[in-house]
């Protein structure tokens, strides 16, 4: 096993997912199934490739430091949960 | 037992640029909540952030200030964590390819000096700001600041003491302030530091558990933080304790450290390349072009100053701590002052008159070139040095000419034998007593009749004048 039911819970937590005993099963073997191709992939000889970090062989764009009008305040809240108007609303963090 | 504390910062500093990091909304502060945001910094689906290129600028100036190598490929990042400051979820920074690393920062502690090593300088995004409303059970969230470009700058675990933690912190602030790319303000947060301290027996060479320090919005309070921090896991230890790795808050009402609990997962963060962005290139030549154009940092201006203008280290020290308040000086000598008068005039005049008005040396009413001439009236015995405290007193208030406020205040110093003359004559028929026992051989009443013709022309008397004309009429 690559990966145990109780990584899979401890990843889920983090990424705030709650999984039914039955969800958490399937996905552990899906994840060591998943794994285990990784494991074909690793016999590769790569020791004269240089790590790839991007899917595009291409270096990132500029632009210049030049500020320009915001969303009008409304419209940046409108898809708020909750809002007063003019904050953002969350439940009490601390 | 005896014991040694190990100590490493992390600086963030806020880039001084018009716009956020990753799109064109402004990065000013004090803007009404919400007002400065837009779908890239809100994190809506389908958003691409496109990086800005003065923030890669001002970075690589902070990493060869502080003699880092610059990465020619670095990588962005995502930090992932669930925290309602942070719109996407993530935040987007640098991880195992930072735009620099392995610099170093020369500080000195009571006249010893020390080279601290910096690991890594890197880029990212500044998170938004949450107003808790206990009364109402929930926070408010206002993403103004949410995209403003920050640099960290980790230092090596090099600092043995919270004394050599503040010199670091110093001479980083100065630094950045020097290059124009952070206004250094640790009040208002836009020069940030958290601190990791650990201690260990003296002597031993591995690391004892460590504490991450938060919250210190001062150098003053990081400096009581880390003493305090220090004093705290001694104590654990010396009780058979164990000290427990977490990140405490600095409560700088109550001076102590407090555990901030319920984040026990959030250092799992599961960075990954950030696929919105490619990495990022920087080439020689552009490097080598920020080189060329960085400015004389304080380090060397002070030893400048030293060497040539042969001005002791202490004033130095204090006339380069702004870039502003040495050019001042600089300009002040360019106009033909010496440059001790300067150092001295600046010093004990000028800073104390700026700062009892709580002005910046850039808002001075007296001008340098001013500064300088009323320098030149002293040296060349036009005023005295007495006249010259109230007229200068006079130009902080009106910022005119020194020339025009002797004038229209009639203080010019009399020279004038014939005047001074008569004035002495009337001190020597008031005084016979004194007189006698003058020439009698008691010298040392020079200096009550000079005094006294001194107070008879309201200090406008030349002394030098003055001196002659007793040893002549009394001798």
């Amino acid at each position: 096993m690559k990966i145990t039911p109780e990584e899979v819970a401890h990843v889920a937590a983090l990424a705030r997912l709650r999984l039914s005993p039955e969800q958490s099963a399937k996905l552990t073997g899906q994840l060591n199934d998943i794994l285990t191709h990784m494991d074909k992939l690793a016999k590769l000889d790569t020791s004269g490739v240089p790590s790839t970090n991007h899917a595009l062989a291409l270096t990132g764009a500029l632009r210049p430091d030049q500020a320009r009008p915001s969303l009008p305040r409304q419209e940046g809240l409108a898809n708020a949960p909750d809002s007063d108007g003019v904050s953002f609303i969350v439940p009490r963090v601390i | 037992m005896q014991y040694e504390a190990v100590i490493g910062l992390e600086v963030h500093a806020q880039l001084l640029t018009e716009s956020k990091i990753f799109c064109g909304c402004s990065t000013k502060f004090g803007a009404p909540p919400n007002e400065h945001t837009c779908p890239v910094c809100l994190g809506m689906p389908g958003v691409l952030p496109v990086l800005n290129q003065k923030v890669v600028e001002f970075a690589i100036r902070a990493a060869l200030a502080t003699h880092c190598a610059v990465a020619g490929k670095s990588v962005w990042a995502r930090k992932n964590y669930f925290y309602p400051d942070l719109p996407k979820n993530y935040q987007i920074s640098q991880y195992e390819l930072p735009l620099a690393e392995h610099g170093h920062l020369d500080i000195e502690v009571e006249g010893a000096a020390k080279r601290i090593g910096i690991t890594r300088i890197h880029m990212e995004e500044d998170a938004g700001k949450l107003i808790h409303d206990p009364a109402q059970g929930h926070s408010y969230v206002d993403y103004n600041r949410t995209g403003t470009p920050l640099m960290e700058i980790v230092s090596e675990p090099d600092l043995r003491t919270p004394e050599e933690a503040a010199a670091y912190l110093k001479a980083l602030r100065d630094i950045l302030v020097y290059l124009n790319i952070c206004d250094g303000n640790m009040e208002e947060g836009s020069f940030r530091c958290d601190a990791n301290v650990s201690i260990r027996p003296l002597g031993q060479e591995a690391f004892g558990t460590r504490a991450e320090l938060k919250n210190m919005n001062s150098f003053r309070n990081v400096q009581k933080a880390l003493e305090y921090e220090i004093r705290r896991q001694r104590a654990v230890l010396d009780d058979g304790g164990q000290v427990v790795q977490e990140t405490r808050l600095w409560d700088a009402q109550a001076n102590k450290t407090l555990s901030m609990r319920g984040k026990e997962e959030a250092h799992d963060y599961r960075y990954f390349p950030d696929p919105d962005l490619l990495p990022l290139v920087v080439g020689p030549e552009w490097v080598e072009r920020i080189r060329s154009e960085l400015p004389e940092l304080p380090e060397a201006k002070r030893a400048r100053f030293v060497e040539a203008y042969g001005l002791p280290h202490y004033d130095a020290g204090v006339l380069t701590a702004s870039r502003p308040l040495a050019d001042y000086f600089e300009a002040v000598v360019a106009s033909g002052a010496g440059a001790k008068a300067a150092s001295n005039w600046i010093m004990s005049e000028l800073l104390g008159a700026l700062n009892a008005e709580g002005k910046e040396i850039t808002q001075s009413p007296i001008s340098a070139a001013h500064l300088a001439k009323l320098i030149g009236m002293v040296d060349s015995g036009a005023i005295s040095g007495k006249i010259a405290k109230k007229v200068f007193g006079e130009m902080m208030l009106s910022g005119q000419d020194p020339q025009a406020v002797v004038e229209e205040k009639g203080l010019k110093q009399v020279s004038d034998s014939g005047a001074l003359e008569a004035v002495l004559q009337r001190i020597f028929e008031a005084n016979p007593g004194q007189v006698e026992q003058f020439k009698a051989g008691k010298d040392k009443l020079m200096g009550f009749f000079v005094g006294q013709a001194m107070k008879e022309t309201k200090g406008q008397a030349n002394p030098a004048v003055l001196n002659e004309l007793v040893k002549k009429l009394l001798g």
